[in-house]
């Protein structure tokens, strides 16, 4: 029998790669690839991605890849870009994949230039909520609450402060053509996201939410359907904001969001009024995306 | 050729466009400034056909600037200062990525306190990225270097970036009449950018991953190696450069009247050729005096300075900045050079022209008669290392 | 692999496919499948991070060789029929 597939069959992405059990970054880069094809070339700042495809002189990778410093994603992917123009060689995707440190914190500026510019690349944040490569410390994509190796929970209760930076407004401030969010438990829908991002000139950002069973202290066979619960508990949200038009791409059941925390050590530690605290604000937040929805809908 | 009267930093706009650079990230800055806006020019006039990415910081620009190179296009930029500091990571890695992009340099100080004025901290703090180092002396020089810089970078046995160093005002706003050279002779000079490996979907291969102790420790002999051999091939070049234009600039140095000198001063920039027109007027006076000029400070010119130490008697070193700790950095290059050499002559530090501080005949003067001096009789309470024309509070400054 | 200055390249440049890396050896739990229960929806390929699953006649096949025995693919099964055993058994 024939098999019937929802995805891409052709592989871009080899194994033998260095991601942990059950990483969500490597099927983010697999699905991104069975999206992009073999005319991409990818930039990759420091980052698990930076480490995983392997030691010289191994790769898991098909398409070209540039290793970059942390911070440069954004004005390495306008270089090649650049480069490309000059040469005569207009059809080639360019991708920066990027963690979420190296866009949300060190990396923002660059990031920030290119969009600017509206530069024709795809910029992906592999989101996984925290500086996993370097062992698990908080970063500005960090949500309320997170245990990490810099937010500890001793005594004084040190756990992350601040909400989760808000990536995808940010960019639509940029006035970039295409934004999406996505989540590796759906890779048709990140397919079909990364597809339309490339098919549209200009700079596209893209954030997929990525487990890390290592950093969120969770079973790696959890990495699926974790991003179904993060969806229904309003954790993260699945949209598109094409030319500034907002579209909320999945609308799940609300389930309550202490069944999603209580999966992960990092959470685990939460006190019951600081859950309500936090469930409060992610359902106020998806009721925005609701409403930006509803009036930018006549821009679409 | 064209003779047209150009200042520093069209001079360096002009050599890349001479040199087709294919790609140029850049982010203004005082006094580079005016090397963007030229560019700009000559994009929007339709003399230069290149893609012009308006980066948000000197970091994106060399960052942008050694993707390009890269992905294979040739990659040219240019800044100062405190952006020269900003870019120093992607300097580094730049070098480790073996991406000959060309940097232009306009030195000036660094802050606090805030100054825009020549001096030579901003490209000595850049010793040991691997990258390659061109100065000038003047404007013509600057323009002809541009060109001379990639052909250098882009040889498959170098493969380095360079960083190309011109004195802020003295020459980035100073103009100068310049030969411009025509594209044609350029063009057989130096050959389309077309670099072994490099990212191409047709041939998918990683570049820059991590490696393992046991190895890594060879790529960084390889870049050594690779530093080492362009001394030949800047000799060659420059060589080269001087049957097409008649102009030389020494090879791996400036040597000035050296033959049979006794004393001679040994620094970079604008000033020294005011130490040349001095040397003339000394020369004239029966002074057997000389002038080394630093023409390439990586790969440093070891050979140069033992074959000057085999000859003269002193040799005082002019620093426009310091390495706070100990001496300024040509000093002490041109010390360790002597150590394991023969001839070791006298020398001396005189840190000089700090901050913009002019540096004019009678200063010149004063130093090869203070060589002589302490060469005599001792360093004396100044000690070796003396930052010349302090302020000392009786002595008016115009006098200093 | 290429070892003196002269051999190797003047940057790692990386050429060689990682699947001569063997991460079998990490695996704690041994995924089998019951292929008289498998119904061939493709869910355990779709989803594994190691790319380590192959489209079979009757099922999946796995690569052992790479599989890191992250219990994904157990787990998406909608019929249940991928078990994970432990290695040591």
């Amino acid at each position: 029998m024939m098999a019937k597939l929802t995805i891409p069959e052709e592989e871009l992405m080899s194994p033998g790669h260095m991601g942990c059990l059950g990483c969500g970054a490597t099927q983010a880069m697999r699905y991104v690839l069975k999206a992009a094809g073999r005319r991409t070339i990818l930039s990759i700042p420091a980052c698990c991605w930076a480490v995983m495809p392997g030691v010289w002189p191994n790769t898991c990778l098909q398409v070209p890849e540039l290793y970059t410093p942390f911070e440069t994603t954004g004005a390495s992917i306008s270089g090649i870009r650049a480069a490309l123009d000059a040469l005569g060689q207009e059809d080639i995707n360019v991708i920066g994949f990027a963690g979420d440190g190296g866009t949300a914190d060190i990396g923002i500026q660059a990031l920030s230039g290119t969009a600017d510019r509206q530069d024709n690349v795809l910029y992906i944040m592999y989101d996984n909520e925290a500086y996993m490569n370097t062992g698990i410390q908080r970063s500005g994509s960090t949500p309320i609450g997170t245990w990490t190796t810099t937010t500890p929970v001793g005594s004084t209760q040190e756990w992350e402060k601040s909400p989760k930076k808000n990536m995808t407004a940010i960019m639509a401030a940029h006035g970039i053509p295409y934004i999406a969010t996505a989540t590796t438990g759906y890779p048709e829908d990140i397919i079909k996201k990364v597809t339309k991002a490339l098919s549209i000139k200009g700079t596209k950002f893209m954030q997929i939410f990525s487990p890390c069973p290592t950093g969120w202290k969770m079973d790696p066979a959890l990495t699926v359907s974790i991003t179904k619960e993060a969806l229904s508990s309003r954790a993260f949200n699945l949209f598109e904001i094409e030319n500034g038009a907002y579209k909320v791409t999945m609308k799940p059941k609300k389930t309550p969001l202490k069944g999603y925390l209580m999966k992960q050590g990092r959470f685990r530690h939460m006190p019951d009024d600081l859950i309500a605290e936090v469930e409060a604000d992610l359902d106020s937040a998806y009721e925005n995306l609701l409403h930006l929805e509803e009036c930018t809908r006549k821009k679409a | 050729m064209v003779k047209e009267l150009l200042t520093g930093n069209k001079a360096t706009a002009y050599g890349a466009m001479l040199a087709r650079a294919q790609v140029i990230p850049a982010y203004p800055i005082t006094p580079q400034t005016t090397i963007v806006e030229r560019i700009a020019d000559l994009i929007s006039e339709g003399r230069m056909e290149t893609k012009f990415v308006k980066v948000e910081s000197e970091h994106s620009a060399m960052a942008a600037a050694v993707a390009a190179s890269n992905t294979g296009a040739r990659a040219f930029t240019a800044t100062s200062s405190h952006g020269l500091a900003l870019m120093h990571e992607v300097l580094i890695w730049a070098a480790g990525a073996r991406t000959p992009v060309v940097v232009v340099n306009v030195n000036r100080a660094l802050g606090p306190p805030w100054s825009v004025w020549a001096d030579h901290q901003d490209a000595m703090a850049q010793r040991d990225t691997g990258i390659l180092q061109f100065w000038c002396e003047n404007n013509q020089e600057i323009l002809d270097t541009v060109i001379m810089a990639h052909k250098v970078a882009e040889d498959p046995d170098i493969m380095l970036p360079a960083l190309i160093n011109q004195d802020a005002f003295f020459l980035s706003h100073t103009s100068e009449p310049v030969d411009v050279p025509d594209q044609k002779m350029v063009d057989d000079f130096l050959p389309p950018f077309n670099p072994k490996e490099k990212l191409d979907v047709d041939d998918p291969k990683g570049f820059g991953s991590l490696v393992m102790p046991p190895q890594y420790m060879e790529f960084r002999a390889n870049m050594a190696r690779s530093m080492d051999r362009a001394r030949d091939l800047i000799r060659k070049v420059d060589k080269e450069w001087e049957g097409l234009t008649g102009r030389s600039y020494g090879g791996m140095m400036d040597m000035y009247r050296c033959e049979d000198a006794e004393s001679i001063l040994f620094g970079a920039g604008t000033m020294m050729s005011t130490a040349k027109d001095v040397v003339d007027d000394m020369r004239n006076e029966g002074r057997k005096v000389g002038i080394a000029r630093l023409r390439i400070f990586r790969p440093f010119p070891v050979d140069e300075i033992r074959y000057l130490a085999d000859s003269v008697k002193a040799i005082g070193v002019m620093d426009r900045t310091y390495t706070f700790g100990q001496g300024g950095p040509l000093y002490n290059e041109v010390n360790a050079q002597l150590y394991n050499h023969t001839n070791q002559p006298f020398t001396k530090n005189y840190v000089i022209g700090v901050g913009g501080r002019d540096v004019v005949p009678r200063h010149i003067r004063s130093l090869f008669d203070d060589l002589e001096k302490v060469r005599e009789n001792g360093y004396g309470e100044e000690g070796e290392i003396h930052w010349w024309g302090l302020l000392d509070g009786k002595t008016p400054r115009e006098e200093m | 692999m290429p070892g003196t200055i002269d051999e190797i390249p003047i940057t790692p440049i990386n050429t060689t496919n990682s699947t001569a890396v063997k991460t079998g050896g990490w695996r704690a739990f041994r995924p089998i499948c019951d292929t008289d229960k498998c119904i061939k929806c493709w869910s355990c390929w779709k989803f594994c991070p190691d790319v380590s699953i192959a489209i079979g006649e009757d099922g999946p096949i796995y690569d052992y060789d790479h599989c890191k025995g992250c219990g994904i693919c157990a787990n998406v099964c909608p019929v249940k029929c991928i078990e994970m055993i432990p290695e040591n058994k």
